[in-house]
């Protein structure tokens, strides 16, 4: 019993310090990349006894910066709720990690361990429900705040979130029909298959429609331009206007959280999770034939790292998008949700049900 | 729809030119990390305390103020310069000269670079030639106010 507790702590602890690191990362990322792609350099400069490390040390600058800012609450704004809605909105984001699964069971000690803190039967539901529940931390925010541009911005903020989730729903429904289960380690191991014999029987080719509508209403949630409707750093006023410091730094980080959220669940539903192509316990097993012994060790470790690589790849695709794309105009925004992804999302429910039924 | 799908096609096409950015510049900051000479750089950037970029030679940069071939300041303090300053930025303090050929010349010349906005227009005024622009010094901050009252006669 103890040992159970201790396992699931240890890994609540390595999830945590992997998404944050992660996330931390990211915005060291986000300046390299929207720099490299602009043909500028970046940040820099910021140095540890003279070690520049290609400004990697700039997320620790910036925190502590953070750290060291003036914890500010206007006198108009209700000072509980005003703490509370960056919390909640960093919570129910970090929450969510605890059901992607990192890699396939390994065997220590005995035990049987899924790289995974808890296999929820209903990881799907739960998700998307944290998802949902994020939407709190930005209406809450643009309320207490007692500014009525920012409540304006967290009420656009909430119009797209909600409007976005039903595409997110939508596109995942296919997606439950094919695969056999809420679970997404079950989502993960099914995917281990081939197609036709050579294909890799991920998500992705089994709903591509649904992965395209996914991925865009995924990238609105995650309220980053293109769609920094909520926000609108530059122009418009949102709904942390009145935040600052630490407070404001926890909204940002949010974001990033939201990024590498949506990166796992892109790969975990769409990109087969951990699975590497034709590799299976014992090695690979090419269609070309010919095989690859592998030991079992290093076919988890293999997994792992499939799993980070590719949620990296969408971690710098969603950075791409943002340096690339300027903001919809607000009807645009709710066109594209209404108009375009939920017609495509039940066009997918219709076309993946066609063929389940006709097969 | 139609119009939709053209979008879609521009969408990407966008973005195809950004990734094409990225990967071309990662190149050359790979190579160029691994010590590999090449004619084009990853980015345009000039680091600029380390490197400076070459200033054009019209660029208009800190005053200074010309002397004669004996050492005597070139000011005949005609107070052109003064008058013609849009943002009155000189003073200059006329003094009498021994030499009958020159009768004045500027006991003290300050520029206030609180004020200048370095139009270059008390340049162009001097009959002499005695002030110019073209030290190609542009590193002008001081810590306080008084530190960016130059007297020029010194120099």
């Amino acid at each position: 019993m103890l040992a159970e507790v201790l396992i699931v702590l240890v890994k609540v602890v390595l999830t945590l310090t992997w998404t944050l690191l992660l996330a931390l990362f990211l915005t060291w990322v986000e300046r390299k990349e929207s720099a490299v792609l602009q043909d500028r350099i970046g940040a820099n400069r910021a140095s540890v006894f003279g070690l520049r490390a290609f400004g990697l040390f700039q997320p620790f600058a910036d925190a502590i910066k953070m750290l060291f800012k003036e914890d500010f609450t206007p006198s108009f704004s209700q000072r509980l709720l005003h703490w509370l809605a960056p919390a909640m909105s960093f919570f129910f984001v970090a929450v969510t990690m605890v059901a992607v699964p990192f890699g396939d069971a390994v065997r220590l000690f005995g035990r049987r361990i899924p790289l995974q803190v808890v296999d929820l039967n209903a990881a799907l539901l739960f998700v998307l429900a944290m998802l949902s529940l994020g939407t709190y931390g930005i209406l809450i925010g643009g309320w207490a705040s007692g500014n009525r541009f920012a409540l304006i911005g967290s009420l656009r903020g909430a119009a797209q979130l909600i409007s976005y989730e039903v595409a997110l729903g939508l596109s995942l429904v296919g997606l439950i029909m094919v695969f056999p289960s809420l679970r997404l380690s079950k989502i993960v191991e099914f995917q281990g298959g081939t197609l036709f014999g050579f294909l890799p029987k991920w998500g992705i080719f089994l709903q591509p429609l649904g992965f395209a509508v996914f991925f865009l209403a995924g990238l609105a949630e995650t309220k980053r331009a293109p769609f920094d409707m909520p926000e609108g750093e530059s122009e418009i006023i949102g709904f942390y206007t009145e935040y600052g410091g630490l407070k404001f730094g926890l909204f940002m980080f949010t974001d990033f959280l939201e990024v590498i959220l949506l990166s796992a669940l892109a790969t975990t539903l769409f990109f087969g999770g951990w699975q590497i192509p034709w590799l299976g316990a014992g090695g690979f097993v090419f269609p070309w034939g010919g095989t690859l012994k592998v030991a079992p060790w290093a076919v988890t470790v293999f997994q792992v790292l499939s799993f980070n690589l590719k949620v990296f790849f969408f971690c710098w695709l969603q950075i791409l998008f943002r340096w690339t794309y300027p903001r919809f105009r607000y009807d645009q925004v709710m066109d594209f949700g209404w108009k375009v992804l939920v017609p495509l999302g039940v066009v997918n429910i219709l076309a993946t049900g066609l063929i389940l039924a006709a097969r | 729809m139609f119009k939709g799908w053209l979008v879609l096609k521009e969408l990407l096409r966008g973005a195809a030119i950004t990734a094409r950015h990225f990967f071309v510049n990662m190149t050359f900051h790979t190579l160029k990390l691994f010590g590999v000479r090449t004619k084009r750089r990853g980015a345009v950037t000039i680091q600029y305390p380390e490197e400076r970029k070459e200033l054009s030679p019209r660029h208009r940069s800190l005053h200074r103020v010309l002397s004669r071939e004996d050492g005597k300041p070139r000011c005949v303090a005609c107070m052109l310069c003064v008058t013609v300053c849009p943002s009155e930025c000189l003073s200059v303090e006329a003094a009498e000269d021994d030499d009958p050929e020159v009768q004045k010349y500027a006991a003290r010349f300050v520029v206030d670079l609180n004020r200048c906005c370095f139009c270059g227009f008390c340049v162009e005024a001097c009959p002499v030639d005695a002030i110019r622009m073209d030290t190609g010094e542009i590193r002008l901050a001081a810590e306080a106010r008084a530190g960016l009252e130059l007297p020029l006669e010194k120099r």
